[in-house]
């Protein structure tokens, strides 16, 4: 699948926003920093719904039509992008409502939940694709909220180190989550490597002999194989998975556990930054690992 | 109703005529233009509804060249309708036709995506999503001849290798040549349940190969080409090939 920009900026971005309130709304129910004010967990909570603006505006980039984007709202009951929409802009007013009460309770509960909800119905967009094996598949909802949950955790360790409110359970979750989200990506790595899905033989019909491409049909490039016939080299796809596991997961780990010196502010900076990063390589690679069945029609033996 | 193609594989010349008809008629019907993009440039490209690819199956002297015409599949639980977050794709109660409302679409690829069969094209120019309409404009037109109300791809395929009709009647033409032929949907792993289905290519008699003209001795044809004494050669030579067979 053809990696666009605003694609990737958008589930990064804003799925690190979706963390980083998550986790805000539960240090107020489970008193992860109780010590945090409220003018505190609204600049907080800010730079949480900046991250999520910046990459909501990014996900529009990616429509040829724009001027219909309000039209995604109509298709609640079956599409997984009209329920991201949906939830995506009910999100505002209660995390508005939220920082108004000063982090009510109930309301505590409600952003945290609808923060979770949002990275799934974003995951389940691609999750849902019958037609890209690399996405179908229960991992990818799994992924999707444990990088915005690692995300959003380093970003709260860092915030609360500077606002001064830091406890180390938040530390302890922050590397809780970051260990979580490598073993889930480590999973889905060896997983798809596994052939399955359709082949040549069953796009066609002929399944009892070999089927090779004699001419593809076309001249020149066309719409299905600009957006799904992206081919990266195996070894370039390899150095990105070393580098999306050791600058997202590794260095950022080895940061907050200590092991070059207690964790300050200085510390939780660069882990937030080399985790952003790392997890902008996974999410390139997330595309440009998806094969979509349609390549079997141009030629590829299996996807 | 459930409208569809049956496409025979036996019969499809891959001329790519019923792609030309079809960008011909669309491209001036309720859909069109079907945009290009530098169509007298040096990489021409543009909005095709019907595309055809062309194949080789099996290996030599088995080998056979298919053709094989691909547009939408009008599916029975078409995907692209259901992920389609502003309502613009839907699929037609009436008839089962697959369609995409222009004024509603706002041109996320989504349902692209979601299509196996590659039958939708984004119109990089307008901006939304086009695709195969099994030539909706046409087939109910009533100021046509009745012979003419079929889609354009249909009517002009040079070899009849297209058939349009309708599947819940099992008396039609395309259900009849889908029992007696065999036909099938491509890729039915998916789930689509695509409508429209293929005729696989019949059953001929294998070419006789050089290898076992050259051996049979027995064969007809062959001994009477040769000459007495070859004729009799021949005889010894088998009567000695078979002296240690039992």
């Amino acid at each position: 699948m053809h990696p666009a920009p605003s694609v990737i900026i958008f589930t990064v971005t804003a799925g690190a926003g979706y963390g980083l309130l998550f986790w805000l709304a539960l240090s107020r129910i489970a008193s992860l920093a109780p010590a945090i004010s409220n003018t505190q967990l609204v600049v907080a909570g800010f730079i949480g719904l900046i991250l999520v603006t910046v990459g909501l505006l990014s996900s529009t980039l990616h429509l040829a039509n724009p001027k219909n984007a309000w039209r995604s709202f109509m298709r609640f009951r079956t599409s997984w992008l009209s329920r991201e929409a949906v939830f995506a802009v009910l999100f505002y007013p209660v995390t508005l409502l939220w920082f108004i009460t000063g982090g009510n309770g109930f309301l505590s509960l409600l952003v945290a939940l609808l923060a979770i909800v949002i990275l799934l119905c974003t995951a389940m967009i691609y999750a849902s694709l019958k037609t890209i094996r690399q996405w179908n598949n229960a991992l990818t909802p799994v992924n999707f909220v444990l990088l915005g949950l690692a995300a959003g955790a380093v970003l709260l360790t860092l915030i609360t180190l500077i606002q001064g409110t830091y406890t180390p359970r938040i530390l302890a979750m922050a590397v809780a989550a970051i260990a979580a989200a490598a073993f889930s990506k480590l999973i889905y790595f060896s997983w798809i490597g596994q052939p399955a899905g359709p082949t040549i033989n069953t796009a066609l019909g002929f399944t009892r002999a070999t089927v090779q491409l004699l001419d593809v049909g076309h001249a020149s490039d066309t719409f299905l194989t600009k957006e799904f016939g992206y081919q990266v080299d195996r070894a370039k796809i390899i150095w990105a998975r070393i580098i999306a596991i050791v600058v997202g997961f590794v260095l950022p780990l080895v940061l907050l556990t200590g092991l070059v010196g207690t964790p300050g502010v200085v510390h939780a900076a660069v882990a937030a930054i080399l985790l952003m990063a790392g997890i902008f390589v996974e999410r390139w690679l997330f595309f440009a690992e998806a094969r979509h069945v349609v390549n079997l029609y141009h030629g590829q033996q299996r996807t | 109703m459930k409208l569809g193609l049956v496409i025979d594989l036996d019969t499809c010349v891959g001329c790519h005529a019923c792609a030309v008809a079809c960008k011909q008629w669309n491209t001036s019907g309720t859909t069109g233009p079907l945009s290009d993009y530098e169509p007298y440039g040096k990489e021409p490209s543009g909005v095709w509804f019907n595309r055809i690819r062309h194949y080789e199956v099996d290996e030599y002297p088995h080998n056979k060249t298919i053709n094989t015409p691909m547009s939408c599949m009008h599916c029975e639980d078409a995907a692209c309708v259901t992920v389609c977050p502003t309502g613009a794709s839907y699929k037609r109660e009436e008839d089962g036709i697959v369609l995409v409302d222009q004024s509603k679409c706002m041109g996320c690829n989504l349902c692209a995506w979601a299509c196996p069969y590659g039958a939708r094209e984004l119109d990089q120019e307008q901006g939304v999503m086009k695709k195969c309409t099994l030539c909706v404009d046409r087939i109910y037109d009533v100021n046509l001849p009745e012979e003419d109300r079929k889609p354009a791809c249909v009517l002009t395929c040079p070899t009849s290798a297209r058939f349009f009709g309708d599947f819940d009647d099992p008396n039609s033409e395309v259900s009849t040549l889908v029992r007696e032929r065999g036909g099938y949907a491509m890729m039915p792993e998916v789930g689509y349940n695509p409508v429209n289905k293929y005729l696989p290519p019949r059953e001929r008699p294998a070419a006789p190969v050089a290898e076992t003209t050259t051996d049979s001795a027995e064969g007809d044809n062959q001994t009477k080409t040769q000459s007495l004494l070859g004729k009799w050669l021949q005889k010894q030579k088998s009567a000695f090939d078979s002296l240690g067979e039992r």
